[in-house]
């Protein structure tokens, strides 16, 4: 059976993360499901998980009242979804809404904030991940902002 | 009257050839998105058939409008020639108004094709960006026709909305396809699309492929193309591996007007296909 700390061990994200800090990182990790259409989290709730997505596909979206929900990217299997429990004041920006049944691995970030504080190498590493993942999303988001695919006719 | 097909100048230039257009007749027009459509032609009085590697374009004459250079979207094994293109300027706005049993003006195929032999034994990775997979379709044609030589075969588009993906049909029965992976994202979506949302290159990190092992083939955009190459390289594919078909204003086809001029290269003769690897410092010069 597949434990929690080797689907962490060997995910991308965690790549070479020593041994002790895996171990810790498992203590502050379950598995979590969503069923279709719910919400992981809102905009405005407090931020204090991160999710390792195991299989589904999950919408960030942000809502507009006189437009509805808008999707601003989607995420799936092997996707990091979260950070903004990481940066004060731990609110979420956006919705994430599962497009279809999704299975997560859900990582406590009170717990994780507590131990990055009293260890900052932790700190130090969480964040080199983080900052990684977003300098990607932003890249992705910047060229969706070109509108790279030209003018209509 | 001078024959169409038996015109050779006194200097030797074999006008006929290459500068010639041949008359194609529509045989049917299909409309693949608002402003994008697709034109089935054949020669009219059932002259030779064009063979096109593909990858290669033509030159496409609307009589009396003008001459553009459009690349061949079809099969190569098939007798009937198609085109798609964007009703986007002068020539493809009319292009778009012709019906079946009008006639255009044929000049090629020119230019370099896909390396598609090349990738024989290897995984083979497509990524096109809105229009951009109109020339490709040829290339995954001639892939999957010989399904067996190749790895992996991963298909990766991108277009701005839902309404702008080309090939809707196509693309719903090679993914029923359990020897192709086929994904698509848009940029922007309705609420009720489901599918992925974000440009084209998120999706390189997460294929199926052995970057050790891949050919890829990218058109799109020249900016989506520059990313798509750099994510393929950050996956360890080698430079070398990479082709891009590059778009400029192509007027004679041959390499003799120079107006398609890049750098040391004529994009007609020495392009449109390029490995990543001889152009890549040319892409990012603004002066060229």
């Amino acid at each position: 059976m597949e434990t929690l700390e080797r689907i962490l061990a060997e995910h991308p994200f965690f790549k070479d993360l020593s041994e002790p800090y895996l171990q810790l990182v498992t203590g502050c990790a379950s598995n979590v499901r969503f069923d279709q259409d719910s919400f992981i989290f809102r905009e405005g709730e407090e931020a204090n998980q991160f999710y390792l997505l195991r299989q589904g596909r999950v919408a960030l979206q942000v809502f507009a009242p006189d437009r509805g929900p808008i999707t601003v990217e989607t995420l799936e299997e092997g996707d990091i979804l979260g950070w903004s429990w990481l940066i004060p004041p731990y609110n979420w920006h956006f919705d994430a809404r599962a497009l279809e049944l999704t299975r997560a691995i859900a990582l406590d970030g009170q717990c994780l904030r507590r131990k990055c504080e009293q260890d900052h190498n932790l700190g130090y590493e969480l964040l080199k991940r983080f900052a990684h993942i977003m300098e990607q999303r932003l890249s992705s988001t910047r060229l969706q902002i070109v509108d790279m695919y030209g003018v209509r006719s | 009257m001078v024959s169409d097909l038996d015109l050779t100048v006194k200097s030797g230039v074999d006008v006929g050839g290459s500068m010639l257009p041949h008359p194609y007749v529509i045989k049917q027009v299909r409309k693949e998105t608002d402003d994008t459509f697709t034109l089935m032609l054949e020669q009219r009085s059932g002259g030779p058939k064009l063979t096109f590697a593909p990858g290669q374009f033509n030159m496409v004459y609307v009589f009396g409008i003008g001459e553009i250079p459009i690349s061949i979207s079809g099969d190569s094994a098939s007798s009937v020639l198609v085109h798609t293109t964007r009703a986007v300027g002068t020539v493809t706005r009319v292009m778009a108004r012709l019906r079946r049993g009008d006639m255009l003006g044929i000049r090629g195929p020119f230019g370099t094709p896909w390396p598609v032999q090349e990738g024989r034994g290897r995984d083979v990775v497509i990524i096109a960006g809105g229009i951009g997979l109109a020339p490709l379709r040829s290339a995954l044609y001639e892939v999957l026709s010989q399904r067996d030589a190749f790895g992996k075969v991963v298909l990766l588009y991108g277009t701005r909305t839902p309404s702008d993906i080309l090939f809707r049909e196509e693309l719903e029965q090679w993914r029923a396809r359990f020897d192709l992976e086929v994904h698509v994202t848009v940029d922007r979506a309705q609420p009720d699309w489901r599918g992925n949302v974000g440009v084209v290159t998120t999706l390189i990190h997460k294929s199926p492929f052995d970057p050790q092992k891949t050919t890829s083939m990218i058109c799109g955009p020249e900016i989506m193309m520059r990313f798509a190459a750099q994510e393929l390289q950050k996956r360890g594919v080698d430079p070398d591996s990479i082709y891009l078909s590059l778009e400029r204003n192509m007027k004679c086809g041959t390499g003799l007007c120079g107006h398609c001029q890049f750098g040391p290269y004529f994009v007609c003769k020495d392009g449109p296909v390029f490995r990543y690897s001889r152009i890549k410092d040319l892409l990012v010069k603004r002066e060229i």
